[in-house]
């Protein structure tokens, strides 16, 4: 295995839960407090891990199935993003769809696990995530195709590539658009505000968090940690949009975990500056991101 | 062609042996089902060894007089349509024994069984025949045969209106066939598919011309929307092995005749866009209409039409880039479209056997009485989650391959095409990804109300587990969509000569050169098993110290009743609250008035608001104006001769006007 794929996993194994980390300390400065610990992500994964499980009689394999499905597509997910333009581990032509698809499968489990559960909340949150991310779908996937289209390729490898500078150069507005769709999406689909308040105590209001209500111990850890991958594999595309920089030095490594810490100060900055949106602008904004990447692709294929 | 010419022999006798022995139901329905597998196992070694690479099969039956001969034969686009036709009809004849024995004692069992046997047979005709009179005629059998049995329920008056609107629909679309036969053989002196091959060139406006009657007119089989009214209606109304088999393959026998009808005329360029179009909108369409259906077999057939039309869309995008001169794009359409077809065989076959066996078991079709049966009917939940997983596209199952080349060829078609083509090959991603999302919407709330969380009605509570012959065939054909996502370069190999018969040589070359990149996914699919498995046993692992089983935590609230739970209207709410209020479910509401107020009411009507909104006033305004005409029909006897004798009078005066009858 070469060091770079060794770097690689590394970041993706290690860093997810640092992001939430920064976002929530972020927040707490924007508040004046303190708040918790840089690494308290890390201190609560592991002890769900070493906890006991209560399950429902309610449920069935189903229930279990959820964040086995939701750690594992995330993991796999990232193995197809090239971090900071480095080669990803695995990449062919096409592979954007399987990239956006694994999130797809990962939400159908979570979303069949809450059902599993029988409770009238976690339904609640199920048919929200499922008619959200039915929106983001094609925001994400209008995103991807833009930018395989100015990159005349259909691998993240390459669409992400060192020629992606290039591309900023000659297709700069277009870039622009999908960086900002990029970023709604991710904060949609990783339940953040303004489409989802991760820090709510009010389970009416939640998506995300009331769906896996029931989840305790290991199951939890799964599926804060999966959470904390799936932010960490979107945000690497984010990132890459947004800073095209480096070549395939180790500097780039380094610019690159610079700037997802920066996203995450950046995920926190927005969620102490809104508010979360009503539940029925949420759609308004999908749309918007829809809408972004849409006239993103006009611009590229004109 | 013997191997065919036996099975359709098998079949037809072994149906008839079936009416004979109607007195014993399971000796009766034995004899069908056994002969049905055995002729399609008969039937699947020709068609296989054509699709393979084999000779084309040939042979001509006696001479049927003004008609000319009847000749049969198979070549690679029968085979492709053949083989899952032999092979779901196998599988649904052993399923629907066991379906239809529940019904014993109540209705007679040897019909049906004949009219199983005599669709199978229909349809292996009209995919072999080589004529447009056998053709027209084997369809017409196809389509009474399926209308026979989709009245079977014959006692409920829902299952006699789908019946009807069925036939009524079959008998438009064969009028538009007539024509069109008609006037292929008016340009081609024979009605013969080879007279028609052999052909002068065609005009454009004739061409054009024919490929809208065969777009409508097959359209109506196929499922295109606006012509798909009868499919909801009759695959929730026939027997669920029926339902399998006509949703995984009489409605791509519109497909095929479409296909087959466009072997025949100069291909143009605007046939690419016109049948994204079409198929963009069928499945854009059909999925919405899926999202919030309360009858389950209603669901599954919406979702029928949205993906017949991403079929389409891949058919579409071949077309267009076979006419561009590009076939890569051309190659990874027509891959994408063909290989969707058979999975969607596979995935559709698989639901709807399941979604029988849970109706078997519970009684019901209604999501909202259903609910928990992954407890009560484990084999059955499990089949159709993997169903459920395989038709919203997602890995590492058989619909993720077929939809992963959809992409491909749309994004490949962006950059190739260029221009305004490019922009709305780009654009159209966006509407399958839409179309994507909200099929993984529409089967989460299906599969997740069915079978989880606690049984919303008695009947559910008491659901019992289906026999082994129902839960096998679930099983082979769940098998078969996991095999067919690990070795999807096989399966696409057996696409190669079809692909060379509709788009030509350099496509299918192109094609031949994408199968190390299908190869590629399947090895994807497997590491990803591999990974889920893994992370499966370390979550065992970590959770093996014995955990307590309690109730539902439910936010403190600690009696939580199956009544408490989201129910399959309100999970889709969301997102039917954006759709356009011709769209939605009509709600009719009887509000309690007066301050003495009688029992209110409130009801949802999941019909389909083309027929609501379009069909219905239509038919209304025409059968007023009808009744008007009916002064003529006078009751007597002397009447209707005055009326035959004017009849006759007016057209010897026509004959005579224009000069003898044409010889």
């Amino acid at each position: 295995m070469s060091p770079h794929l060794l770097v690689h996993w590394a970041l993706v194994l290690a860093m997810p839960p640092l992001l939430l980390g920064l976002a929530t300390k972020t927040k707490a400065a924007f508040a004046g407090r303190v708040g918790p610990p840089l690494f308290q992500p890390y201190y609560d994964i592991v002890k769900l891990l070493r906890k006991g499980s209560v399950f429902s009689r309610t449920t069935s394999w189903v229930f279990r199935a959820g964040p086995v499905v939701g750690l594992v597509t995330a993991v796999a997910a990232t193995g197809l993003v090239p971090l900071g333009g480095h080669p990803a581990p695995l990449s062919f032509e096409g592979d954007l769809v399987l990239f956006a698809y694994l999130f797809a499968l990962g939400r159908f489990f979570t979303v069949a696990a809450a059902l599993d559960t029988g409770s009238a909340f976690e339904g609640m949150g199920a048919a929200r995530e499922a008619a959200f991310s039915a929106l983001a779908e094609p925001a994400l996937f209008l995103a991807l195709v833009s930018l395989a289209r100015a990159s005349g390729s259909q691998s993240l490898t390459s669409m992400l590539g060192c020629g992606l500078a290039n591309v900023w150069a000659h297709a700069g507005a277009a870039l622009l658009l999908v960086a900002v769709s990029l970023f709604i999406v991710l904060l949609a689909e990783n339940s953040r505000i303004p489409v989802d308040d991760p820090t709510t105590h009010l389970e009416l209001t939640m998506i995300h968090e009331v769906m896996v209500l029931d989840h305790g111990g290991p199951a939890l850890g799964f599926i804060e940690y999966g959470a904390a991958v799936k932010l960490f594999a979107l945000g690497a595309i984010v990132v890459r949009v947004a800073v095209p920089f480096g070549t395939n030095a180790w500097a780039a490594w380094g610019i690159f975990a610079a700037a997802m810490l920066g996203l995450a100060t950046a995920i926190g900055v927005v969620e102490s500056v809104m508010a979360r949106l009503r539940l029925v602008q949420v759609p308004l904004l999908l749309v918007t991101a829809c809408l972004l990447s849409g006239f993103g692709i006009v611009l590229v294929a004109r | 062609m013997t191997g065919l010419s036996l099975a359709v022999g098998l079949l037809g006798l072994s149906g008839l042996a079936a009416v004979f022995l109607n007195g014993s139901p399971r000796l009766a329905t034995g004899v069908a089902a056994l002969g049905a597998v055995a002729a399609c196992a008969a039937g699947l070694w020709p068609a296989v060894s054509v699709l393979t690479g084999g000779p084309p099969l040939a042979m001509k039956w006696v001479s049927a007089g003004a008609f000319g001969d009847f000749e049969l034969g198979v070549d690679p686009l029968s085979a492709f349509f053949l083989v899952p036709l032999l092979g779901l009809g196998g599988v649904t004849a052993a399923y629907g024994r066991e379906y239809l024995l529940a019904y014993q004692g109540r209705k007679w069992l040897g019909p049906p069984a004949l009219f199983f046997n005599l669709l199978v047979a229909s349809m292996v005709v009209v995919l072999t025949a080589r004529t447009a009179v056998l053709f027209l005629i084997a369809w017409e059998v196809m389509s009474l045969s399926a209308y026979l049995l989709v009245s079977f329920d014959d006692e409920l008056p829902e299952v006699r209106r789908a019946g009807w609107v069925f036939l009524i629909c079959a008998h438009l679309g064969l009028a538009c066939l007539t024509a069109l036969f008609l006037l292929l053989d008016q340009h081609a002196h024979g009605l013969s598919f080879s007279a028609f091959l052999s052909a002068p060139p065609m005009g454009a406006g004739l061409s054009a011309g024919l490929f809208a009657l065969a777009v409508v007119g097959f359209g109506v089989k196929a499922g295109f929307v606006p012509v798909h009214v009868w499919l909801p209606e009759a695959h929730a109304a026939a027997p669920s092995h029926v339902s399998a088999l006509m949703s995984g393959v009489l409605i791509k026998l519109g497909l095929y005749g479409l296909l087959r009808t466009l072997t025949f005329l100069p291909r143009a360029d605007w046939w690419g866009p016109t049948l994204i179009v079409v198929g963009l909108s069928g499945a854009l369409f059909g999925i919405t209409l899926a999202l919030y259906q309360r009858d389950l077999k209603r669901v599954l057939a919406y979702s029928s039409i949205e993906n017949v039309g991403l079929v389409t869309v891949g058919l579409g995008i071949a077309f267009w880039g076979a006419s561009r001169n590009l076939p890569a794009v051309a190659a990874l359409g027509a891959l994408g479209a063909l290989l969707h077809l058979w999975n969607h065989v596979l995935m559709k076959g698989l639901l709807f056997l399941a979604a029988g066996s849970g109706v078997h078991g519970a009684g019901t079709r209604d999501l909202e009485r259903l609910g928990g049966l992954v407890k009560r009917m484990p084999h059955t939940a499990a089949a159709l989650l993997v169903g459920s997983v395989a038709i919203a596209g997602l890995p590492p199952l058989n619909g993720f391959v077929s939809e992963w080349l959809l992409y491909r060829g749309l994004i490949g078609g962006g950059s190739a095409f260029g221009g305004a083509g490019g922009v709305l090959s780009l654009l159209s991603v966006g509407v399958v990804s839409g179309v994507g999302g909200l099929t993984a919407l529409c089967f989460m709330r299906a599969s997740g109300v069915a079978l989880l969380g606690q049984a919303r009605s008695d009947a559910a509570a008491q659901a019992h587990e289906s026999s082994a012959w129902m839960t096998g065939p679930m099983w082979l054909l769940a098998a078969l969509a996991g095999a067919a996502a690990l070795f999807p370069g096989r399966l696409a190999a057996a696409l190669a000569g079809t692909i060379g018969q509709l788009f030509g040589a350099t496509v299918r070359a192109s094609a031949t050169a994408e199968l190390s990149g299908l190869t590629r996914l399947g090895e994807v699919g497997f590491w990803l098993w591999v990974a889920l498995g893994a992370a499966w046993v370390a979550l065992a692992w970590l959770v093996r110290a014995p955990a307590p089983e309690v109730g539902t935590w439910d936010c403190g609230y600690a009696a939580p009743t199956s009544r408490m739970q989201y129910t399959a209207r309100s999970f889709s709410q969301l997102f039917e609250d954006l759709l356009p209020s011709a769209l939605r479910a009509r709600a009719v509401l009887r509000a309690p008035r007066s301050y003495f107020p009688p029992a209110g009411s409130y009801a949802t009507q999941c019909d389909d608001p083309l027929t609501r909104g379009l069909y219905l006033p239509f038919i209304a305004s025409w059968a007023d104006r009808f009744a008007r005409l009916r002064w003529l029909q006078q009751g007597h006897l002397h009447m209707y001769l005055l009326y035959i004798l004017v009849v006759v009078v007016l057209a010897l005066a026509w004959v005579g006007w224009t000069g003898g009858v044409p010889p």
